[in-house]
């Protein structure tokens, strides 16, 4: 069977069950006794093993159903959860991962399952064999409760049953024996419905009204149906239709059924494990207070799923495409603009304003489709703290706050790598060990914050530690040592310039390199990776208090707010990130020193640029008396762009050259004007080095 | 030009018959320089007329710019430079191919493209060596069709990023 056609599906998904797996592990790690928790993990494993087992990837199944085993030890509570186990789970689960991974990237999928396998298999043993007995006792114990109440309902009916409650309703479950002799049952069925429809609503009937039409039962059929009558007038009435024998109607009350099926099972479950459970869980009682628990959980799941079945998977590239060709549209809506502005035809003009307007919606909505909650990026940081801090013996506590938050994905894509590289320096040199936090007057858990906001233009991101904050003597030394500044500059340094040491190349203060961060190439590469994203980081730090990274980045990067200049014949983008001010001067202004022409402005002495000789721009027309000026800068670092004039700001899409252009001095892309053509725009940082 | 294509693809199919393991390629047939030359069609996305070009700077000399192909930013190579031929204004005729290959995807400007024709593999030949000039790196192969000589051109040469770096540091 070919499976291709649903292998994408299958790679999303399972990424999303482990991603699950992964979150309810930490969870689970933190209230070892919530079932709902377990119950969660239990699904999601569940989940993956049929289907990996239906797409034929054997070892992920057989990873997944150890795994399920031990879980479902963890749900019966014959195995307590401790630190040990669940890093045996976050085993297996990494090795599903690289499994999954392997599928998506095209591989077979196979992998050397035995250790963690094994592993499993271990745990899975420790639990004592009288505990599958319990687990019979339980199944025989739902098999009575089941029969007391013949229908089983699913989820759907069940809500049903209830609302009808509260609106006063009742429902009542109807058997019916037809005589032995009937010959047309069918005909009795359909009379049976006749009456009962008129009394109220048929929910359900077992077996199902198909196969009753075509006479598949016996003699016997079950009605469940929701009505305003009472039980004996129900009987009587169905009582009347002929060669019914018997009639027998049961007031059904869902939620207490319910929880008696589940009490049931679980006292008996109780009792056979009590000598178990005297060591693993507290009391009797508790059990059934988490499965109580787990089951308004369960349900409360249920309600969050329905509201999650609104979205759809898209896929990127769709996105991508279509916002393709809303440019074009929009560019088409220009010439139409232009179009009807010269025929001063009113009836088009109002066509045309109504067209803009609709297509201006369409651009926020498309540009929104592509936000993505940084979540994505967040989600896998908390298991990664705490795989850091197992290793390093330290107590890390993480918590995030705005992973709600939404970025562009383009920035989604690029932001991951400098936070991991951030947070491993938070929890390797920020965190202390327990021993010197308590010699220090701290909880022996260190805390990192990662946060996410919006303010502004701009997305926020903090990662802020408890620790042990940055040395500004260390740092000083470790500078001066490797020839980062020279001992004149250093004592005129102000703390922040000092933390801001720590991003230059060829830098680490960490007294011993392990293995995580501390090789000396970490920062310098976040911090190169962050302005490469049009953004900025910057630290500040109390020695002995701990620190504060901080990364400020644009909203998006596809689509950017832009002065359009002209030079000669050729137009040019300059993102307005990058511009302080415009100016027009007199060419008299002009100074000259050391062979490069400057400007005084307000006070400061800027360096000019010439855009048309930078750009070897054809020369048309001979410049006037007057030069336009854009005054840019990054950091302390200002120049003076030369144009020959402004155009107007305007909102632009970023678009690449492709992969056969690319490194292009000063221009990382270009963008499409409203008349079709094509514009560069221009990489002022690049300019400033 | 209709009833020559039309003959000589009456020809191909008569010798289609005695031979049955050769291979059909379909060529994109384009003028340059007074020569013709041959693309094939599996290369080819589309044939566009010249519209406006915008410049990029700094770049190697046969790059002609970047045009708006419905909304993607495409480079255009200009092929007679390329080739190191003499430029000339653009006329009417004159026509961007726009060519992908892998990931790379460009336009190549060429004096005019007409024509659409199939050809067995087996009759390209090894291009002669007497020619001499700097295209016939860019060679292929040719292939003779009555008395017409189609050189065939060899496009991973042609977008051979390499030799953008070469030529942007001669500059």
């Amino acid at each position: 069977m070919d499976m291709n056609q649903y292998l994408e599906v299958f790679i999303e998904e399972s990424k999303e069950h482990l991603q699950s797996c992964n979150d309810h592990l930490l969870e689970l790690e933190k209230s070892p006794n919530d079932m709902s928790i377990i119950n969660e993990i239990f699904r999601s494993a569940h989940t993956l093993k049929g289907m990996s087992a239906t797409m034929g990837y054997e070892d992920l199944a057989k990873l997944t159903h150890k795994m399920e085993n031990v879980l479902d030890a963890i749900r019966n509570q014959t195995i307590a959860v401790t630190p040990e186990l669940i890093d045996v789970v976050f085993l297996a689960v990494d090795d599903l991962e690289e499994m999954v991974q392997s599928i998506a990237s095209g591989g077979d999928g196979k992998k050397d399952v035995s250790n963690a396998v094994e592993k499993l298999k271990l745990i899975e043993e420790s639990q004592s064999s009288f505990v599958i007995d319990a687990q019979k006792e339980v199944a025989v114990a739902t098999v009575e409760a089941d029969e007391e109440q013949k229908t089983t309902y699913d989820e759907f009916e069940r809500t049903v049953i209830e609302q009808s409650k509260e609106q006063g309703f009742s429902t009542f479950e109807i058997s019916i024996s037809l005589r032995e002799d009937c010959l047309l049952k069918a005909a009795r069925v359909y009379m049976v419905f006749g009456v009962l429809e008129e009394l109220g609503e048929i929910i359900k009937s077992t077996p199902p009204v198909e196969q009753l039409e075509e006479e598949q039962f016996d003699q016997n059929f079950t009605i469940t149906i929701v009505t305003k009558e009472t039980s004996a007038e129900i009987e009587n009435k169905v009582m009347k239709v002929s060669e019914v024998e018997k009639v027998e109607v049961l007031s059904i009350t869902l939620t207490d059924s319910k929880n008696e099926i589940q009490s049931r099972s679980l006292e008996s479950k109780a009792v056979e494990l009590e000598p178990i459970e005297n060591q693993v869980v507290p009391s009797e009682k508790a059990t059934i207070n988490n499965a109580n628990q787990s089951n308004n959980n369960e349900s409360k799941n249920h309600s969050a799923g329905k509201a999650t079945s609104k979205t759809i998977r898209v896929n990127i590239e769709r996105l991508d495409i279509l916002l393709n060709l809303f440019e074009e549209l929009v560019i088409d809506r220009g010439r139409l603009e232009q179009i009807s502005s010269e025929l001063n035809n009113q009836e088009l003009q109002e066509t045309v304003d109504r067209m803009s307007r609709i297509t201006g919606d369409l651009q926020n909505i498309i540009l929104n489709m592509r936000m993505v909650p940084i979540d994505t990026v967040f989600n896998r940081f908390p298991r990664m703290v705490r795989q850091i801090a197992r290793d390093l013996h330290k107590k890390v506590n993480l918590e995030i706050i705005g992973a709600e938050t939404e970025l562009d994905r383009t920035v989604i894509d690029e932001i991951g790598d400098p936070l991991v590289h951030l947070i491993r320096n938070s929890c390797d040199h920020g965190i202390e060990t327990p021993e010197i936090r308590k010699i220090n007057g701290k909880s022996e858990e260190g805390t990192v914050i990662l946060k996410a906001y919006h303010s502004g233009n701009h997305v926020f991101i903090e990662i802020e530690d408890d620790g042990s904050g940055i040395s500004r003597d260390k740092v000083l030394k470790k500078a001066l040592k490797s020839g980062i500044v020279n001992e004149e500059t250093a004592a005129t340094l102000s703390d922040k310039q000092v933390y801001e040491l720590i991003f230059a190349s060829g830098f680490s203060t960490a007294e011993s390199i392990s293995s995580l961060s501390g090789r000396g190439v970490g920062l310098d590469v976040v911090k190169n990776t962050i302005e490469n994203l049009g953004g900025e980081v910057t630290v500040d730090s109390i020695e002995g208090k701990g620190s504060l990274f901080s990364i400020q980045l644009p909203l998006t990067l596809s689509i950017i707010s832009v002065m359009l200049v002209e030079i000669q014949r050729e137009k040019y983008a300059i993102p307005l990130s990058s511009i302080i001010e415009t100016a027009i001067i007199k060419k008299d202004d002009i100074l000259h020193a050391h062979n490069q022409k400057v400007i005084d402005f307000r006070g400061k002495v800027v360096p000019l640029l010439f855009l048309k000789d930078l750009f070897e721009v054809p020369i048309f027309e001979e410049e006037d008396e007057f030069i336009s000026v854009i005054i840019i800068r990054k950091g302390e670092k200002m120049a003076g762009l030369v144009v020959d004039s402004f155009i107007g700001q305007q909102e632009i899409v970023l678009k690449s050259f492709g992969s056969y252009l690319n490194n292009i001095f000063a221009i990382p892309g270009a963008t499409i004007l409203g008349d079709g053509q094509v514009a560069l725009i221009v990489d002022c940082n690049v300019l400033l080095k | 030009m209709r009833s020559v294509v039309q003959i000589r693809v009456k020809v191909i199919e008569v010798s289609d018959m005695s031979e049955t393991v050769s291979t059909d390629i379909k060529l994109i047939v384009f003028q340059l320089d007074g020569k013709e030359y041959g693309i094939s069609v599996e290369y080819i996305h589309g044939i566009e007329k010249v519209q406006h070009i915008t410049r990029v700077p700094g770049t190697a000399r046969f790059v002609k710019g970047v045009i708006n192909l419905r909304g993607v930013v495409t480079p255009i190579i200009d092929l007679r430079k390329r080739f190191g031929i003499e430029e000339c204004e653009y006329s009417d005729t004159t026509r961007v191919i726009i060519v992908a290959m892998d990931d790379v995807e460009v336009g190549l400007i060429v004096d005019a493209a007409n024509d659409v024709i199939d050809i067995k593999e087996e009759t390209i030949e090894p291009s002669p060596e007497v020619v001499g000039i700097k295209e016939d790196e860019y060679v292929k192969g040719v292939i003779k069709i009555d008395n017409r000589l189609l050189i065939l051109i060899d496009l991973a040469k042609i977008l051979d990023r390499k030799e953008l770096k070469v030529e942007s540091s001669e500059e």
